[in-house]
């Protein structure tokens, strides 16, 4: 019995969540939060959203029926959300869009940001744009080298890159950066953070700009089918793509939710970002969670062939839905994960980002064992920016002569 | 229960008409075993009270003087019960006030119980927790307190009069003011944000209060004092010890830079 996924008033979800940082950001957090309930009541507020979303961004985005690829593996019948279709590339434009609106109510006039794969770095380097504000990506030095494409995409669109060279120079330094310069340009800045993860209220209002995703997937299956799926299905790093997809789902008890996190090389400590296969409820970075750690309460380096899944903290609502046991979450290998995206590719002429490969593998895992199921994949962006990684991967492509 | 190691030092700075000058250092960098002997250099220059960092893999409240110290100190294979063993090494010589002052994470995962029972029998006399709110750590005081050792919490130029209320009922010992927004780390300038911060606090407790964040020089030392019963000094610290790597030196100039922030903070009373 699920019950609520509303955080109390400390944005604690069951024992997750919360607040962990220093004491110069309570209030701006505080503030945060009472903008943004403020914001959320604001007819004018999610009107003007609305418009953005469909006009701008692209939604609703459709669902579609994978059906060359359901019939290749014989059981269940798979949707796909496209996400991947979205202006930008992946679904974290939805957040960007939101947080954008609340950070000029709220008189702010600097933006920055951290990012892992770059999408959310290019959403909100895109919507500054748009909006006219400064905007400050860091970066780890690491994620820069892997996606290139999308550093350069940022610095098109006008914004500052900074690498960021501390511990793994991945997703995690570049969050602890974001931090520093937030609590040193708080009064003028606003941090808008890209996933369901950081201090309350940013799990909650993370989720609420993403759960449209959810809602239209929802609608679009009861006019196509008749009827709820049995398994919705997403990858989990921060857990932002999962959580805006699972949020109209979990009352539907019957619907089973999917998580998938980046199983890596392996599951030996530092292979991989799978909070939930080694990981243990921690602080880090503002929020109480499962974390990747040593016994002596420190970080675990992660890795993931994808940047935005390689980070050793999962989102606190996530962890309550784990604990609550309504969502269950599995680890996928990087093999596993590059396997999928050409699968993917092959039948469908989808190539899938590699954060997203890691949710389109666990369905076919899961599919041909299924028959009769009927299976909500989120595709939470699409594989442009990988493209150097799987060229990497896939070597035999790369050849003059292959064909 | 008698009063703390630190309430003792502030009651006597206030007998006295003296600044206490509070001494932060990164437990573990260049090594443990070097720390011992480094915070007693400090108190031969003249510190009062030391805080002892326990080092966090995920810094997010430090500059880069501090996350440097903090890479070398875990590089060494730094824990905190290896930081607990340096409080006893230093409390079998010494009755100078020590405070850990860590990020959560270490804590929670030592447990709280425990962590007070074993830092009270090491000789520790207070606990500060850089990411930990009184919403979210009240909750540990009790324990903390019930071990004999105080709590200290942070206050902060952006915290409203209720929060600074809060932060101050929580607190034993002294409640350390946050000079100005931003991570650890010198500064070329005092901020004026301090003297403000210091009066709205006065209003709220009687505690004594300290001020750190970006004091780095005699002169800062002298400012701070004028205004508020402790100074605290952490990254001009860690920077010595950055700069002397691999010297034996080290003590002596940690020693020498402690007495010329002394003599300034003495000098802000004169």
């Amino acid at each position: 019995m699920i019950t609520t996924s509303q955080p109390d008033s400390g944005g604690h979800f069951g024992p997750y969540g919360g607040r962990f940082v220093p004491e110069v950001l309570m209030n701006p957090l505080e503030e945060l939060e009472q903008a943004y309930y403020a914001a959320r009541r604001d007819p004018a507020f999610q009107a003007e959203l609305a418009d953005l979303l469909k006009d701008y961004a692209g939604r609703p985005t459709p669902l579609y029926y994978a059906k060359r690829l359901s019939q290749t593996l014989g059981g269940a019948k798979i949707y796909i959300k496209r996400e991947d279709l979205l202006h930008t590339g992946a679904h974290k434009i939805n957040n960007a869009l939101g947080q954008i609106l609340l950070a000029r109510r709220m008189g702010k006039k600097r933006i920055i940001a951290e990012t892992g794969a770059g999408q959310h770095g290019v959403a909100t380097a895109t919507v500054c744009a748009l909006f006219g504000m400064e905007c400050v990506i860091y970066m780890g030095e690491e994620d820069m080298r892997r996606q290139r494409l999308n550093v350069f995409r940022m610095r098109l669109l006008g914004a500052t890159v900074t690498g960021v060279t501390s511990g793994s120079r991945t997703l995690k330094d570049a969050i602890s950066e974001a931090m520093r310069d937030w609590v040193t340009n708080v009064g003028d800045t606003h941090y808008l953070l890209g996933s369901a993860l950081g201090s309350h209220p940013y799990p909650l209002m993370v989720r609420d700009f993403h759960s449209c995703m959810g809602a239209e997937a929802r609608e679009q299956i009861l006019a196509k089918e008749g009827r709820l799926p049995d398994q919705v299905i997403a990858c989990v790093g921060g857990g932002s793509n999962a959580i805006g997809i699972f949020h109209a789902f979990v009352p539907d008890t019957a619907v089973k939710l999917v998580g998938v996190e980046a199983g890596g090389r392996s599951l030996a400590p530092g292979e991989h970002a799978a909070r939930f296969a080694g990981g243990s409820p921690g602080v880090l970075q503002g929020c109480f969670s499962y974390v990747l750690q040593n016994g002596d309460g420190q970080i675990s380096l992660t890795h993931s062939v994808s940047a935005g899944l390689d980070y050793a903290m999962i989102g606190p609502e996530h962890a309550f839905l784990a604990d609550q046991g309504r969502a269950e979450y599995v680890p996928c290998s990087d093999a596993d994960a590059l396997e999928a995206a050409q699968t993917l590719a092959r039948t469908e002429g989808l190539i899938p980002a590699l954060e997203s490969a890691h949710g389109v593998a666990e369905a076919l895992r899961r599919a041909p064992a299924a028959k009769g199921e009927i299976f909500i994949v989120n595709l939470s962006g699409r594989g442009d920016k990988d493209i150097d990684i799987y060229r990497e991967n896939l070597k035999e492509l790369d050849e003059p002569e292959s064909n | 229960m008698n009063p703390s190691r630190i309430s003792q030092l502030f009651a006597r700075c206030r007998a006295e008409n003296q600044p206490a000058l509070i001494a932060y250092i990164t437990a573990g960098d260049p090594s443990l075993e070097r720390t011992v002997s480094l915070v007693e250099a400090m108190e031969l220059g003249g510190a009062d009270l030391i805080e002892l960092g326990v080092p966090f893999s995920d810094p997010i409240a430090d500059g880069p003087v501090i996350m440097r110290a903090t890479e070398r100190a875990l590089a060494h294979g730094a824990s905190l019960a290896g930081v607990l063993e340096v409080a006893r090494k230093i409390r079998e010589r010494s009755q100078i006030p020590i405070l850990l002052f860590s990020y959560l994470n270490p804590l929670l995962r030592y447990g709280f119980e425990r962590l007070a029972q074993d830092a009270a029998a090491a000789g520790v006399d207070g606990i500060l927790m850089t990411d930990a709110s009184v919403e979210e750590a009240g909750k540990f005081v009790p324990v903390v307190r019930a071990a004999g050792l105080d709590t200290v919490f942070l206050a902060a130029p952006t915290s409203p009069m209720e929060r600074l209320k809060q932060v101050a009922a929580y607190s034993s010992g002294f409640v350390y003011l946050v000079s100005r927004t931003g991570v650890t780390g010198v500064r070329d300038q005092l901020a004026g944000s301090a003297a403000e911060l210091v009066e709205r606090m006065r209003t709220v407790t009687d505690l004594p209060l300290a001020v750190g964040f970006g004091i780095a020089k005699a002169a800062d030392a002298a400012a701070v004092a004028k205004i508020a019963d402790g100074v605290v000094v952490g990254s001009a610290f860690v920077r010595i010890i950055e700069d002397s790597a691999g010297s034996l030196e080290m003590e002596s100039r940690l020693e020498a830079f402690t007495r010329e922030l002394k003599a300034g903070a003495r000098a802000g009373r004169a």
